[in-house]
C-alpha cells in the first residue's frame, strides 16, 4: 500500500489540474457564447446567399460553365479547418479523419490548405501535401480571409492546377452536437429535384447581367460565404469541443480524488491502529 | 410615380446585419451602370459595383461606401448581400488616400506582372471610400 506522504502529493496534484480544467472550461464557455453568436449572426447572408444561388441555378439549368464541370485534373485541393490548439477531446482528429480515412481519394492528389496548426500537424504526419498553412485566420476568422483565400483558390482551378475543390470542418448543430463536415466546393453540385421546385417560383426574376455572367460573379461570392461560414462555424464547434472535453477532465479529477481520499483514510486509521497496537504491545512487554 | 412610397431595405453582410428598414428610395452602383430603386420595381438580380450607395429615408438621406456584393430586387423589399460595406465613419481617410495613390501608380506603371483588373477595382475602392468622406 502506497504511503500516506504519496497519496496526499498526488491528489494535491489532481486537484491543481482540476482547477485548471475547471478554469478552461469556463473559459471556453464564454468563447462558446461569443462564437455561436457570430455564427448565428452570419447565418442570414449565408441562407440569402444560398437562395439566390439556387434560383439562379434553377433558371440556367444545365449549363456549360467554368464552375459548373469539373476540371480535367485529378488533383484536389482540400481546406481542412481546425485549432491551433489541442485539448479539445478528439475535435482535431475527427476533422482529420475525413481526409486520411476516405476511400476515394489518393494520398498524392490531395493539396491541403491548412487553416489550423493541428490539422496541419496530423496530416503532415500522415505524409499529405500542404500547399499553404493559415494558422492565425482561426483566432479571429473574418470574411476578407476567406474572400482572399477564395480567390487564390478559383485561380488555380481556372489554370487547370486542380479539378476538385472540398472543405473539411466541423459544423455547429447545437452545444453538444458537432457533426465533421465533408463539403464540396467546386464544381458546384446542387439538387435538381429542389432546383426545379424553385424553377417554378423564380420565373418572374431578372437577372442584369444575364444569367451565366452572372454566375461568374456570384460563385465565388458564394464559395466564400460557405467558406466563411465554415470558419465561423469551426470556432464556436472547437470551444464546444473543449468545453466538453475540460468537463469530462474535471469529473474525472473529481472521481480520482474522492478514491484517493478513501485511500488516505484507510492508511491514515491503518497507520494509527498499528502505532496503537505496538504501544500496548510495548506496555504489556515491560510489565 | 411611386413618390413617397415606402420599402424595406436589408443590407447584409457576413458579418452583421448592417441596415434594416424602411426606406423611398435606394440608389447604388451596378456592373451594368448606376441605377436607382424606388418601390415597385421590377424583380431584378443586380452584381455591385464600388461606389456610394444612398438610402433615402423619410427623414433624409444616409450614405455608405458599398464595395461589393449583390442584391435582390423585389417589387416590395431589397435584399442587399454585402461583401464589403461602410457607413463613412468607418472609413480611415488617409489609408483610403494611400490605397488611392498605389493604385494609380500600378495602373500607370503598365507592368507585365500587374494585374489590372485589380488595381482598377482597388482603385474604385478606394475612390468610392473617398467620395462617401465628402
Amino acid at each position: 500500500m502506497a504511503s500516506m506522504r504519496d497519496i496526499k502529493r498526488r491528489k494535491g496534484s489532481i486537484q491543481s489540474t482540476q482547477q485548471i480544467t475547471k478554469a478552461m472550461k469556463l473559459v471556453s464557455t464564454v468563447k462558446l457564447q461569443r462564437a455561436r453568436a457570430g455564427a448565428e449572426r452570419s447565418k442570414a447572408y449565408f441562407n440569402c446567399m444560398f437562395e439566390t444561388v439556387n434560383s439562379i441555378l434553377s433558371r440556367v439549368g444545365h449549363v456549360e460553365h467554368k464552375y459548373l464541370t469539373p476540371g480535367e485534373c485529378t488533383k484536389k485541393a482540400v481546406i481542412v479547418i481546425t485549432s491551433n490548439r489541442g485539448l479539445a477531446g478528439g475535435y482535431n482528429t475527427n476533422v482529420t479523419k475525413l481526409v486520411t480515412r476516405n476511400e476515394n481519394w489518393n494520398k498524392e492528389d490531395i493539396s491541403v490548405y491548412a487553416i489550423g496548426n493541428k490539422g496541419r500537424e496530423i496530416l503532415q504526419r500522415y505524409g499529405y501535401d500542404i500547399k499553404e498553412v493559415l494558422p492565425e485566420v482561426i483566432e479571429d476568422p473574418t470574411y476578407a480571409d476567406a474572400m482572399l483565400l477564395t480567390q487564390r483558390l478559383l485561380k488555380r482551378f481556372e489554370e487547370g492546377e486542380i479539378g476538385e475543390i472540398y472543405l473539411a470542418y466541423t459544423a455547429f448543430k447545437n452545444t453538444v452536437s458537432h457533426v465533421p463536415t465533408l463539403l464540396k466546393l467546386l464544381p458546384v453540385e446542387y439538387d435538381a429535384e429542389q432546383v426545379k421546385e424553385d424553377a417554378e417560383d423564380n420565373t418572374l426574376m431578372n437577372f442584369e447581367p444575364e444569367d451565366v455572367e452572372a454566375l461568374d460573379m456570384i460563385i465565388p461570392k458564394y464559395i466564400s460565404s460557405l467558406i466563411y461560414g465554415a470558419m465561423v462555424d469551426a470556432v464556436a464547434s472547437e470551444n464546444g469541443a473543449r468545453m466538453q472535453a475540460m468537463d469530462n477532465a474535471t469529473n474525472n479529477a473529481e472521481e480520482m480524488i474522492g478514491n484517493l481520499s478513501l485511500m488516505y483514510n484507510r492508511a491514515r486509521q491503518g497507520s494509527i491502529t498499528q502505532e496503537l497496537t505496538e504501544i500496548i504491545a510495548g506496555a504489556e512487554a515491560i510489565g | 410615380m411611386a413618390e413617397g412610397q415606402n420599402f424595406s431595405l436589408r443590407i447584409i453582410t457576413p458579418e452583421r446585419v448592417f441596415y434594416e428598414g424602411q426606406v423611398q428610395m435606394v440608389e447604388f452602383n451596378t456592373t451594368e451602370g448606376e441605377i436607382g430603386v424606388l418601390a415597385r420595381h421590377i424583380p431584378m438580380t443586380v452584381i455591385v459595383k464600388p461606389g456610394i450607395l444612398t438610402i433615402t429615408e423619410e427623414e433624409g438621406e444616409k450614405i455608405a461606401a458599398l464595395h461589393a456584393g449583390f442584391a435582390e430586387i423585389l417589387p416590395d423589399s431589397i435584399t442587399i448581400l454585402a461583401e464589403i460595406i461602410e457607413w463613412p465613419e468607418e472609413i480611415d481617410e488617409h489609408r483610403a488616400e494611400a490605397a488611392l495613390e498605389r493604385a494609380q501608380e500600378r495602373i500607370q506603371s503598365k507592368h507585365e506582372e500587374t494585374d489590372l483588373a485589380r488595381a482598377e477595382t482597388a482603385l474604385q475602392r478606394a475612390m468610392a471610400r473617398i467620395q462617401v468622406l465628402r
